[in-house]
């Protein structure tokens, strides 16, 4: 279905009402929801999205001559189709839907690295990794003898440019990288890091998850090879995400599943892969979840990544400048360049402890290490409280944030 | 503005008995003459505890002890179940895992427990039942108790 592309037209000071699930009560509070990086919420156009396909135009993708099929096809290539525009890939070949940043990443270790790595290799990635942009990794060193070596940061949580540049020698196959600080917020100054690798011909991935929601990212301005992201953290559905990869890359891989529909011929003997990018889309797909993303990128694209980032940042602002001022708070993840996520510790109070008191208040933080350990132990601690934002938040919700903070005080007074 | 029946709600799970034990936790210290230990992690937390006993020739729990970091369910929890089981049987004392658990993850019931065995200050962890999401917190040192009593492993976890 081609729809025309999204022009910005939904004012983002009143799209908050655009998401039905934050319009409850939770625990007698109105729900102040900053929990985004985790997972954001959805707007009614997403669920209506895939309520619809479930209802009236569900069947199985590239496979019948019948109208369902058709229907259920053209959703979901479409989807495909404006994945491409919002990124700016540069063929809708390059953008395979997989289950989420964790299985793009998994992907590109067992396809791209696994039949290249050698042993004495290495691949690079920083502390601020999450643990999906590491264990990936240090699966496939395992399993061809490469080492998987780690660049610094700083007490800001900044990424030590010096000493990442210094670990890129010829060993290097592999950058993996992301793009924003799911932990700490830090936006990675990616331009100037693509560039010096690519100088060294070190392949780069970017793990985008925390990102794409958040700002526009174009993959061929970035100059990256692979770029993965997640649906539910762009306030689609669980359970979908993209691939994005150079064609020439994604043409010379091995395929990562097999399975139905990335097959173009099949006999005992031999079996002819189809070609890109069902080549890496083995089986029944994610449809109603990649259905309901495209959906989600027609909601981003109507309220603009820019309004977005700028309201965000504005947002953020005034949260850290209300944080701050707190007597016993302190912000873990202080980098100059920092997206609407904030971590911090209120006075030795416990993070779950906090949590929980702040979930009584309606408030919801995720609480703990955020699966990026190595993060936390870098700071020396088992965990923060992370107040993250999304576009629908607004200073109404810092508001209650702080007041709720204020009533943890008193309980752990 | 915070509603009364919510400072009465977060008062049942945050209990002046809670805060006092997590503040300053009793019997916090190694037991280097310890016959008995165990490590309890909560992965999804970060909780981490180390349990010793001392047990003596008969069996019985001469001196408890633990180390570690967690949230102040879990220390609270960690230093009452330290004064809990002091003095008691390695029996009896085991029977409280079965005690303490059974009566944190069901929503009524006050367990069993050898007549010995007072149990009564363990009241205190029972606003953990309305957070599901806590009660891990509660139960990881009676995990690693079971543990380090009955040696069938060295590490418990709640997963």
């Amino acid at each position: 279905m081609n729809q025309p592309q999204a022009t910005e037209t939904n004012d983002i000071a009143y799209c908050r009402s655009d998401f039905p699930a934050l319009d409850q009560e939770v625990n007698g509070h109105p729900l102040v929801y900053l929990d985004s990086a985790a997972s954001a919420q959805q707007p009614a156009t997403v669920i209506d999205a895939i309520a619809r396909y479930q209802r009236e135009d569900h069947a199985n993708v590239h496979r019948g001559v019948h109208t369902l099929s058709h229907r259920a096809t053209e959703l979901y290539e479409g989807a495909r189709d404006k994945l491409c525009r919002f990124i700016n890939a540069s063929s809708r070949a390059e953008i395979i839907h997989t289950s989420g940043t964790t299985e793009s990443i998994n992907l590109v270790a067992q396809s791209y690295c696994r039949p290249m790595l050698q042993a004495g290799d290495q691949v690079l990635i920083t502390w601020l990794e999450h643990h999906s942009n590491i264990v990936p990794w240090q699966l496939v060193c395992e399993q061809t003898g490469a080492e998987l070596i780690v660049a610094p940061i700083n007490d800001r949580g900044e990424v030590e440019l010096d000493e990442l540049r210094a670990l890129m020698t010829d060993r290097v196959k592999l950058l993996g990288i992301g793009h924003v600080s799911n932990a700490l917020g830090t936006i990675n100054p990616l331009h100037e890091i693509i560039a010096d690798a690519k100088q060294r011909g070190i392949t780069v991935l970017v793990d985008g998850a925390q990102a794409v929601p958040h700002m526009n990212v174009d993959v061929q301005a970035l100059g990256c090879d692979f770029y993965a992201f997640s649906s539910h953290k762009m306030i689609g559905p669980t359970g979908a995400g993209v691939l994005w990869g150079r064609e020439a890359l994604l043409e010379a891989m091995p395929p990562y599943k097999g399975g139905g529909d990335m097959i173009l011929e099949v006999s005992f003997e031999h079996t002819v892969f189809n070609e890109l990018p069902y080549k890496f889309e083995a089986g029944t797909p994610n449809i109603s979840g990649t259905i309901g993303l495209g959906a989600a990128v027609d909601y981003l694209q109507s309220v603009g990544m820019h309004n977005i980032y700028q309201h965000e940042k504005a947002l953020h602002s005034y949260m850290v400048s209300k944080l701050e001022a707190i007597d016993g708070l302190y912000l873990i993840g202080t980098a100059k360049n920092q997206a609407s996520v904030q971590s911090f510790r209120l006075n030795d109070i416990h993070p779950h402890d906090l949590g929980t008191i702040l979930d009584h208040q309606g408030v919801a933080v995720r609480t703990g290490h955020h699966c990026a350990m190595p993060v936390m132990q870098r700071f020396g601690l088992p965990g923060t409280t992370r107040a993250s934002l999304g576009l629908y938040n607004n200073a109404d919700d810092v508001d209650q944030l702080l007041v709720a903070l204020e009533k943890a005080r008193q309980v752990f007074a | 503005m915070i509603a009364i029946a919510d400072n009465d709600e977060l008062q049942q799970l945050y209990r002046e008995t809670i805060l006092d034990h997590a503040r300053n936790p009793r019997n916090f210290q190694r037991l280097s003459k310890a016959t008995h230990s165990a490590e309890g992690i909560n992965p999804l937390c970060g909780d981490k505890l180390h349990l010793y006993f001392v047990v003596d020739a008969n069996e019985m729990v001469i001196e408890a002890g633990f180390e570690g970091s967690g949230c102040a369910i879990s220390m609270a929890s960690a230093s009452l179940l330290t004064e809990t089981v002091s003095n008691l049987s390695v029996a009896e004392a085991d029977a409280c895992f079965v005690s303490v658990t059974g009566r944190l993850t069901q929503q009524t019931g006050d367990g069993e427990a050898s007549t010995r065995v007072d149990l009564s200050k363990l009241k205190a962890l029972d606003g953990v039942r309305a957070h599901p999401s806590r009660v891990k917190c509660a139960t990881l040192a009676w995990h690693a108790l079971h543990a380090a009593l009955t040696q069938s492993q060295t590490s418990a976890t709640t997963e």
